[in-house]
């Protein structure tokens, strides 16, 4: 898998393609192993008649109902794609909406002024949110003599100090990953198949 | 259809000047079975519309002004006039291959001479991955050697990480108010390294959830990080001496859909009301949902990380967070294995080395702009 990477010799990547192959079946049989287990997660419930456990047939009824559709109809026509069209897909919508409520209440809390470090957040935060919408081209002047515009601060604050503190992160996550797979690939690391000693 | 093909191909001049000179040379990095035709474009008062590019093995090809099919000549491709490259792929190793480039005009047509024949070669070793290649053996060899150094028995120093010396208190904290711990192992299935190391500090986060006879929930969005999730948990319960504590039932699978496992989470969050959330692996666009979620029913929470676009509103909605490279720490950090130390210790000297590689950069750039280009261009 490794020396694939390193190598233009098509054993190597005939080997990964292998690889990658079986990966897929695997995970069909996956899902088998995740439906068992929301299956018996419900019925649990139901069986014990644990708090909420009304909801857990809307979950059954839902499961049963996405792959009798897909079985009998199909899964062009019919039921199965209107599922998916007017139910799953205006129901995430709304899950991913919700984040611009979670982005103010989170907003609210970190600009708070009330140490050095918020307070220069909240000055960063209002510079670039000004400097990305029309009215910040607007805003400029002249300091010590350099016109400067809204944009360019934010610009800069985005592509320098924004930018260089997360190069710092992906280099530390870069290393990071890299120590984690060798030490998978050498066996010290083994947490992944169960052992925790 | 061979009929039509030569007619096609009967020779108009256009004159010399739209002639294309072709070159071919060997495709790097590849395994015998490409050869790269580059030609000099014709100038723009000639109007060529496009190129033919013509391939013969070198025994078989023959003479200009004009490829003919008869003569063992094979039209490969037609390219636009802007193009001036070709990488003639699936070449039999060994065979040697001559090519022509035909230039179209409104005007006419006019065929280069053939080039040299060539065979193709082939590459051991990707070049352009050299530099990626020695720079991991140097990391495999700093790992193995920290690893014996740690077996030996040295003391490694390892500093103070805030979010992992929160774990006890969380778990502390959800035992004394009898609730459960949420702990959510990110959204990516178990070939992500994040998700390793997310199972790798759950097996700790288990251990002390089992010596405190706490609840734990796991819900997971792959089934195969179920599985794992669920085997870990069971064995780091046995580690403390509890097995009959386990319930498999509180690991379990709950949707792939990125949003509905989202608001699944969110709904335990609200219903179940954990006293101490743990966010470990890589989250995507529903991080903020759920630690704001978490935020509001007043648990301590605490979040880890690689995904650089979540870490700031992790740091926002959670007390702890582990940035980045903590996140891979976290379980050697908990476990303090010496074995995973030596691993852990070798990033730190991995960056000290990178540090200095940078610092040594700029300082080159300004002394000796020409070394420091030549050094820059073999390690791209």
């Amino acid at each position: 898998m490794l020396i694939q990477f390193f190598t233009p010799n098509p054993l190597f990547l005939n080997i990964y393609n292998v690889f990658l192959d079986w990966k897929q079946v695997v995970l069909g049989f996956t899902y088998i192993l995740g439906t068992w287990s929301l299956i018996r997660y419900h019925t649990r419930k139901i069986q014990r008649k644990q708090e909420n456990w009304q909801y857990s047939y809307v979950a059954l009824t839902g499961l049963v109902m996405t792959v009798g559709a897909a079985a009998i109809w199909k899964t062009a026509t019919g039921p199965y794609p209107w599922l998916f069209d007017y139910v799953q897909v205006p129901m995430q919508s709304t899950m991913f909406s919700l984040l611009a409520f979670f982005v103010a209440s989170a907003s609210y809390r970190a600009f708070r002024a009330r140490t050095l470090h918020a307070t220069l957040l909240l000055v960063a935060g209002c510079i670039v949110m000004l400097g990305r919408v029309p009215i910040g081209s607007y805003i400029a002047g002249d300091i010590f003599g350099v016109h400067i515009s809204l944009v360019e601060i934010s610009d800069w604050i985005l592509n320098v100090p924004n930018l260089a503190a997360k190069r710092g992160i992906m280099i530390g996550v870069g290393l990071g990953m890299t120590a984690t797979a060798i030490k998978i690939v050498l066996g010290i690391e083994q947490t992944y198949l169960g052992k925790t000693d | 259809m061979v009929a039509g093909a030569v007619a096609a191909l009967t020779p108009r001049s256009v004159g010399a000047s739209t002639a294309p000179q072709p070159k071919v040379s060997d495709t790097p990095n590849d395994w015998g079975t490409c050869l790269t035709i580059t030609w000099t474009p014709a100038p723009a008062a000639d109007s060529v519309s496009g190129y033919e590019i013509w391939r013969a093995t070198a025994e078989g090809s023959g003479a200009a002004p004009e490829p003919m099919p008869s003569q063992g000549w094979e039209k490969i491709k037609q390219v636009a006039a802007t193009d001036t490259s070709l990488v003639d792929s699936g070449l039999r190793h060994g065979q040697r291959y001559a090519y022509t480039v035909v230039a179209i005009a409104p005007g006419g047509r006019a065929a280069s001479s053939p080039t040299q024949p060539l065979a193709p070669k082939r590459q051991w070793i990707i070049r352009d991955r050299v530099n990626i290649l020695i720079s991991v053996l140097a990391f495999v060899l700093t790992v193995l050697a920290l690893v014996e150094w740690a077996r030996r028995g040295a003391k490694l120093f390892i500093r103070r990480i805030a979010g992992l010396e929160a774990v006890e208190e969380a778990v502390g904290r959800a035992t004394e108010m009898g609730r459960p711990i949420l702990y959510v192992p990110g959204l990516d299935p178990m070939d992500e390294v994040a998700t390793v190391a997310a199972v790798d500090i759950l097996g700790q986060v288990a251990k002390k959830a089992g010596e405190y006879e706490t609840k734990l929930v796991v819900p997971n969005r792959d089934p195969i990080v179920m599985a794992v999730a669920q085997q870990v948990v069971r064995e780091s319960y046995s580690a403390v001496g509890k097995p009959h504590l386990y319930r498999e039932e509180n690991i379990f699978y709950v949707t792939y859909s990125q949003f509905g496992f989202a608001a699944a989470v969110a709904g335990i969050m609200l219903r179940e009301r954990p006293a101490a959330n743990f966010f470990i692996g890589h989250f995507y666009a529903e991080a903020l949902v759920l630690a704001e979620t978490g935020n509001t029913t007043g648990a301590i929470q605490i979040a880890g990380t690689d995904s650089d676009a979540q870490l700031p509103f992790f740091i926002t909605s959670c007390d702890y967070t582990l940035i980045g490279e903590e996140l891979y720490a976290g379980a050697v950090y908990l476990s303090r294995q010496p074995l995973m130390l030596g691993a852990l210790k070798s990033q730190d000297y991995a960056k000290v080395l990178l540090i200095a590689a940078m610092i040594g950069g700029v300082v080159l750039s300004a002394v000796n702009p020409e070394l420091a280009l030549k050094i820059r261009a073999f390690f791209r």
